[in-house]
């Protein structure tokens, strides 16, 4: 059995059992689409507005898909001992992962094809003007924010706890990277941390990918800066990795 | 494994336990709570590293966590939990499919009793607790391991659950498979064990059929009420004399024997006294 056929397996595993739990379904997709009609409706008026609003919320939905979800996850399959019973069998740990960031990937995709298909329905936005870049941070977006969940999921202390821990960081970032708003209308000092963090710099590309359709060489810097976060936390996801819950 | 050490910080947790498990034994690790059982079966599981001794599992060395090793052995952790969201029979039949070479999906609900359709389609969280630790057994079954680890596998059982689990595990016996159990209760290491080590304090105390841990201290306890009304007892190697003396002077007197018992010991008393220390003792 190959790896990669483990992974494959893992992966239908944890899309069905996704689908079998509504609280997290509707999380996943439902909250970020009332954040896309509530601020939409706000910003009706104003096409300027609409076009940050919708790329910032698909910034919004990568981040809740992949670092809320996989950080919430990977708690409670720590606390659980569900980690340790896996570690005991042959599947080897990375067809494991493989699995369920596959699967939380796969939501990611889901959400930005949704918000797409709304942005042309209901927001005059035209299909997105550059598909291979939206790939591109799409990709890069998810691969950084799933890393961010499972080594973030290493200082969550409890099950419990995993919503406000989360929240403490997703909150304040989609606040400050322009998520509803234009950046530019940010105080500076706040400008520089958001341009720090990686968020502001998914949703640039996403913005570029759908609105504008100014080229990847023009985003160049916001590949970079993403790139760098996805290491970092690629390096702490698996540095840090325990199998089980401390005692 | 041979002269196991666990040390976590200053305390040891395991202090030179030894043992051997033939093939297709049925071997208990008895002992209190915090005896070192679990950090014993971990460190053979591979979850835990020791600092020092030697261990050999299947001729592998578990620190080292090796495939080969993972594909033949199954595990019953003390408590482990699950998805929420997977059916019993799917969850089996996915872990079949981490396996070299599965036995039957449906043969390994039949063995640990889950077979009936309503449970094999149940959703795991809405199972009972005696219920969820078959499953434990049936995900560890499920890829035809050559040796079974088994921690305290039926703690928090009532009994007839408890008789019931028991019978699952003499069917692997059955099915050649060789087995390590830990429990704190007695009467499952005598009913299912073919040999028992006895461990305290990280320390193995003694180890044998638990039929002959019993016969090790056979001396016959025996009790009765002197003229006074006290309750007297005497342990003899040989009650013969003994008795022979009571009964001969109780008849001399003209007086019944009261409350005269003699008691072998079982292996609970053999377990009882070997675990005991000054405060349980003060107890008694």
């Amino acid at each position: 059995m190959s790896d990669t056929t483990l992974a494959w397996r893992q992966y239908r595993l944890e899309r069905k059992m996704f689908w079998r739990n509504p609280t997290a379904a509707f999380f996943s997709f439902v909250l970020p689409l009332i954040f896309l009609f509530l601020f939409g409706a706000v910003f009706s008026g104003s096409q300027a507005n609409l076009n940050v609003l919708i790329p910032g919320i698909a910034g919004l939905s990568v981040m809740a898909t992949t670092f809320n979800a996989l950080a919430t996850q990977m708690t409670f399959l720590r606390e659980q001992g569900v980690l340790k019973r896996v570690r005991g069998t042959p599947l080897p740990g990375t067809s494991y992962l493989s699995g369920i960031i596959g699967s939380a990937a796969t939501n990611a995709v889901i959400q930005i094809l949704i918000i797409i298909v709304a942005g042309k329905l209901f927001f005059g936005l035209g299909w997105p003007k550059n598909w291979s870049e939206l790939a591109i941070f799409t990709i890069l977006g998810v691969s950084c924010f799933a890393a961010m969940g499972v080594a973030f999921s290493h200082i969550i202390p409890n099950f419990e706890a995993a919503p406000a821990y989360t929240n403490l960081v997703f909150l304040p970032m989609i606040f400050i990277s322009g998520v509803f708003f234009d950046v530019d209308n940010v105080p500076t000092f706040l400008r520089d941390i958001a341009n720090a963090l990686p968020l502001v710099h998914v949703i640039n590309g996403i913005s570029a990918a759908l609105v504008t359709g100014a080229p990847l060489s023009e985003h160049l810097s916001d590949l970079a800066v993403v790139a760098v976060w996805t290491l970092a936390c690629v390096i702490l996801a698996v540095r840090g990795f325990s199998w089980s819950a401390r005692d | 494994m041979d002269d196991l050490h666990k040390f976590y910080d200053d305390h040891e947790a395991v202090g030179g336990v030894s043992f051997e498990v033939a093939e297709g034994e049925i071997f208990g690790l008895l002992g209190p709570n915090g005896a070192g059982k679990t950090t014993t079966v971990e460190i053979l599981e591979g979850y835990r590293i020791s600092s020092s001794g030697s261990v050999s599992v299947l001729g592998f060395d578990p620190a080292e966590r090796p495939r080969a090793l993972r594909e033949r052995v199954g595990i019953v952790l003390q408590s482990s939990g699950m998805y929420r969201h997977v059916r019993v029979r799917e969850a089996v039949a996915h872990w079949a499919g981490l396996y070299p070479h599965p036995r039957d999906v449906d043969e390994v609900l039949r063995i640990v009793g889950l077979d009936d359709a309503a449970q094999a389609t149940a959703l795991v969280r809405t199972l009972s607790g005696g219920q969820q630790r078959r499953l434990d057994l049936a995900l560890a079954l499920i890829g035809d391991p050559d040796l079974i680890f088994l921690d305290e596998p039926t703690t928090g059982f009532d009994p007839a659950a408890r008789r019931a689990a028991w019978e699952t595990i003499k069917r692997l016996r059955e099915l050649g498979k060789t087995v390590l159990l830990t429990t704190h209760y007695l009467e499952e290491a005598q009913e299912l064990c073919d040999r028992v080590a006895i461990i305290k304090d990280g320390k193995i105390l003694a180890e044998g059929p638990p039929g002959e841990l019993s016969e090790a201290s056979a001396r016959y306890r025996v009790s009765w009420r002197g003229e006074d009304g006290a309750l007297i007892s005497e342990e003899v190697d040989d009650p013969t004399e003994l008795l022979h003396r009571l009964t001969g002077e109780a008849i001399a007197r003209g007086e019944s024997l009261v409350d005269c018992s003699v008691v072998r010991p079982s292996l609970e008393d053999v377990y009882l006294e070997l675990t005991a220390d000054e405060t349980s003792e003060a107890q008694r």
